[in-house]
Order: structure tokens, then C-alpha cells, then sequence
């Protein structure tokens, strides 16, 4: 054999049957697949709300500026939350793979609580800003903050209310392959949200000035 | 007739045939490394300031990279070929609304009219 047959050889080349003859993809594929499309989609809405905070992050229109609202501490102790229920809903997915029931309620339970814990920690500081006069309305630069972080929250919202219903789901209709698909699409829901906090907490906590 | 896994394809996120634990852990562990290291960068003295934007930045790519291996399990191999293909796709849209608009808006900025004088030539 040469190098390059070596090279080229994928699993697939064992398997004669032709592509055009393989058949559809398996429903679990197709399912992840659409809901990463979806995600991306997402991911791109969130762009155009990173582009108007980014032009508009020095229109502070005489009212505070970045650096004097936001407290490293509070977003360092965020990211923490996001990270860890992103690593807990990781151990989640793979209790859904073994099939094992305990194992994802206790990681569903521990992932709402990080995920509660963030939203608790980010109203207090939303409810902190506005009660400073640093409400939405205040400048150009609140309003695109407001409205990029907001979305995120509510996206993370969203999400715990949908997890809430999957282990509705996993108690009532077990295991089924209609239920497992789900909570598949929800981790990789909520690994994305982690995604848009990375791009949150760099151009709009640390990149303040 | 079904051939479940010889379709080409593999779904995103899918842990049972990528390393299980190990795979979260090792990506909780490059997070937190690269996390620490952002809040790190943008207080220090130890980096020329005018480079710490670009720093904090090469930072977030690598940690949402890291994200996207250890959590998505996305790679470039060729069971992932559409998956991969989409975020390409995806990177590409993000990267021009982001970079179109900072640069047409800091364009239109740095050609505009002193505000003072625009509202003198509308008296």
C-alpha cells in the first residue's frame, strides 16, 4: 500500500456502498445538525448586537462610562457559573448517553442552579445600575449594553425554563429517542450561551476604558 | 435498508465515541486557564498597554476554540465535514457584520462634520 492510500483511508473507504445508496441520515443527525444551524443563527444575531455595542460603547452622552458601573469581582464570580453548569451540563449529556437517571437529575439540578445563580448575579447588577441613574435609557452606550447582556440573559433564561421542562419530560416519558434528541439540542443550546459570554465578558467587562 | 453510522455524518455535541469525561474535564481546565488569563491581561502592567485589546482578544478566540473542540466536539475530520462547513459559514457572517460595521462607522466618524458646525450651517 503507499503512503497515500494510507493516508486517504477512512473508515468509510471499507464501506462499498456508494453515498448515493447510504440512505438518509439517522433522525438524531439530522435533529443536531438543524439545531446547530439554528445556533449559528444565533450566534449571528448576536453579532449585529455585539457590532451596535462595539459602535456604540463611547456614546456615553455625559452619563457614566464603563469602567465606573461594571465590578470585575461580580463578572468574575458570572463567568465562574457559566463555565462550571457548561462543564455540569457536560456530565449531564453523558448521563443521558449511559442512560442514567439519577446521574442527570443530579447534573440537571446542579446546571439550574448555576445557571439561577448567574441570572441572580446579573439582575443585582442591573437593578444596581438603574437604581445609579444607569438605566437603558441613560446614554446610547447603556442602551446597546442593556440590550446585548439582556439577550443573553434572557437566552439563559430561556434555557432554564427549557431544562426544567426536559426533566419534566425524562420523569414522565423516561429515556424515549424523541426525549433523548432534546436534551441533546438543550446541551448544545446551553454550551452555545456559554460561547456568546465568553465574547460578552471580553468586549464589554474587560475591554471597557 | 439502515446503515446508522456509515452515513458520513456525526451529530454535533455527541459524547459517547469522543472521550467522555476526560474530554469536559481537560476543556473546563483549558476555560479556566484561558478565563483567568483574560481578567489577568486586562488589569496588568506587564504588557504594553496599546497591545492588551489584542491580547484579551487572541484570548477569547482561543478559549471559544477550545469550547467548540471540547464541548461541541467539532473538528475538522470527515465525519464532521457539514457540521464544520456551517460554522465556517457562520464565522464568516459574524466577521463581517462585526468588522463591516466598526470600520464603516469609524469611517463615517472620522469624516463627519464637527457637530458645532454642522448646527451653524442649519441656522
Amino acid at each position: 500500500m503507499s503512503l497515500v492510500d494510507a493516508l486517504t483511508e477512512t473508515d468509510h473507504d471499507t464501506d462499498k456502498t456508494p453515498i448515493s445508496e447510504r440512505g438518509p441520515a439517522p433522525v438524531e443527525i439530522v435533529v443536531a445538525f438543524g439545531f446547530w444551524l439554528f445556533l449559528l443563527s444565533d450566534i449571528v444575531m448576536f453579532s449585529a448586537l455585539f457590532a451596535a455595542y462595539a459602535v456604540l460603547s463611547g456614546q456615553t452622552a455625559g452619563g457614566p462610562a464603563g469602567p465606573q458601573l461594571f465590578d470585575r469581582m461580580n463578572v468574575l464570580i458570572e463567568t465562574g457559573c457559566l463555565l462550571a453548569s457548561s462543564f455540569t451540563c457536560g456530565l449531564f449529556t453523558l448521563s443521558i448517553e449511559a442512560r442514567n437517571k439519577p446521574g442527570a437529575y443530579l447534573w440537571a439540578a446542579v446546571t439550574f442552579a448555576l445557571g439561577a445563580a448567574f441570572l441572580a448575579f446579573e439582575l443585582t447588577e442591573f437593578t444596581r445600575m438603574i437604581a445609579q441613574g444607569a438605566g437603558p435609557t441613560r446614554s446610547a452606550f447603556l442602551s446597546a449594553f442593556f440590550t446585548l447582556v439582556g439577550t443573553h440573559g434572557l437566552h439563559v433564561t430561556f434555557g432554564l425554563g427549557w431544562l426544567l421542562t426536559m426533566m419534566a419530560q425524562v420523569a414522565t416519558l423516561g429515556f424515549q429517542p424523541m426525549v433523548v434528541r432534546r436534551l441533546l439540542c438543550f446541551s448544545l443550546f446551553w454550551h452555545a450561551l456559554d460561547i456568546v459570554w465568553i465574547g460578552v465578558f471580553t468586549i464589554v467587562y474587560l475591554g471597557a476604558h | 435498508m439502515a446503515l446508522p453510522l456509515q452515513s458520513g455524518d456525526k451529530a454535533p455535541g455527541g459524547g459517547k465515541r469522543r472521550g467522555g469525561v476526560l474530554m469536559y474535564l481537560a476543556g473546563l481546565v483549558f476555560a479556566v486557564v484561558l478565563t483567568l488569563a483574560s481578567f489577568w491581561a486586562a488589569d496588568t502592567h506587564y504588557v504594553w498597554q496599546p497591545a492588551v485589546p489584542v491580547l484579551l482578544a487572541a484570548l477569547a478566540i482561543g478559549q471559544m476554540g477550545v469550547h467548540v473542540v471540547f464541548f461541541f466536539h467539532i473538528s475538522s475530520g470527515p465525519d464532521d465535514t457539514n457540521n464544520f462547513l456551517a460554522l465556517a459559514f457562520g464565522l464568516f457572517v459574524v466577521g463581517l457584520v462585526v468588522f463591516g460595521s466598526m470600520l464603516i462607522m469609524s469611517n463615517l466618524n472620522a469624516n463627519m462634520m464637527p457637530m458645532d458646525r454642522l448646527m451653524d450651517m442649519q441656522r
